[in-house]
């Protein structure tokens, strides 16, 4: 065991034990702020191979903007504080969806441990400087394509926040299908 | 000087984690957290190899931050789309049919 072997182990139990709980906990809020350990974690692991410049950015949009985005949808949505077993799914389905979960462990491991997992590799040093010189050379119309993607799901996340919440004249035909309840509820 | 397994491991562990998620939770914002999870497994890997390979283009670390600002976005629009479903039918629950 190297001592990068010991930090990584510690930092990965957190990061692996934290993920499960944020999927298989029964309080809302809970998930959304294990998946903040999870994502913090994570950085602290990017920043033990060598890469602290994306251990910067994780910490910045990960636990700074998407898990506040998501803890805003939870309120939006009226999530309820309290543990909330109505919300979970039905035993049946949980064990199938963990199967399929181990499978897909299973899966990548059997993929990635034969062809990597007995090697002891040196991580490279954090280059900034170079990952700037290649960002903004060999990356930079990838790069520049990004902003143009942003800007459109910025367009978009407004456009669907601001779609009319009744069906308008255009799609009545389509509700007249339906069951009177139904369009009465 | 690491041991390769750990950081393989995590990443198989994450995948997992958050394939269960897309599939065992009825709350939308919560299959979305699967998603996130899954997501940063792959970002997990992309920075395990770029560290540990000889890539002078430094693949690993800058496909990771487009995966990051990939996530954000998607993040974004994922939630307005929640929220207009929630406007919509007035519960986000995904096991139940729409009106």
């Amino acid at each position: 065991m190297t001592t990068l072997d010991l930090l990584f182990g510690a930092v990965g139990l957190i990061t692996a034990a934290s993920a499960i709980l944020a999927v298989t906990t029964q309080h809302l809020v809970h998930a959304a702020l294990w998946l903040v350990v999870t994502l913090g974690t994570l950085a602290g692991c990017y920043l033990i191979l060598g890469a602290e410049l994306v251990a910067l950015v994780q910490l910045l949009v990960y636990v700074g903007a998407v898990v506040v985005l998501v803890l805003f949808a939870l309120m939006l949505t009226r999530a309820p504080m309290g543990p909330s077993p109505e919300h979970s799914s039905s035993a049946v389905q949980r064990i199938a969806a963990a199967l399929m979960g181990a499978g897909t462990s299973a899966l990548f491991a059997s993929v990635l441990l034969p062809a990597l997992g007995g090697d002891l590799r040196t991580p490279r040093p954090g280059d900034t400087k170079g990952i700037a010189t290649q960002l903004f050379g060999a990356w930079v119309w990838p790069f520049e394509l990004l902003s143009l993607l942003l800007l459109m799901a910025l367009i978009a996340a407004l456009a669907v926040s601001r779609m009319p919440s009744k069906p308008s004249k255009a799609s009545a035909s389509t509700i007249q299908e339906l069951p009177v309840e139904v369009t009465s509820a | 000087m690491i041991h390769m397994w750990l950081p393989l491991t995590l990443v198989c562990v994450l995948a997992g984690a958050g394939a269960y998620g897309v599939m065992a939770r009825r709350n939308a914002v919560l299959v979305l957290i699967g998603v996130e999870l899954m997501l940063n497994a792959a970002n997990l890997l992309f920075v395990t190899m770029g560290s540990v390979l000889n890539d002078t283009l430094r693949t690993g670390q800058v496909l990771t931050l487009f995966l990051i600002t990939i996530a954000a976005a998607e993040m974004g629009v994922a939630l307005a789309v929640i929220l207009a479903l929630f406007r919509d039918r007035g519960h986000i629950d995904l096991s139940e049919p729409g009106s």
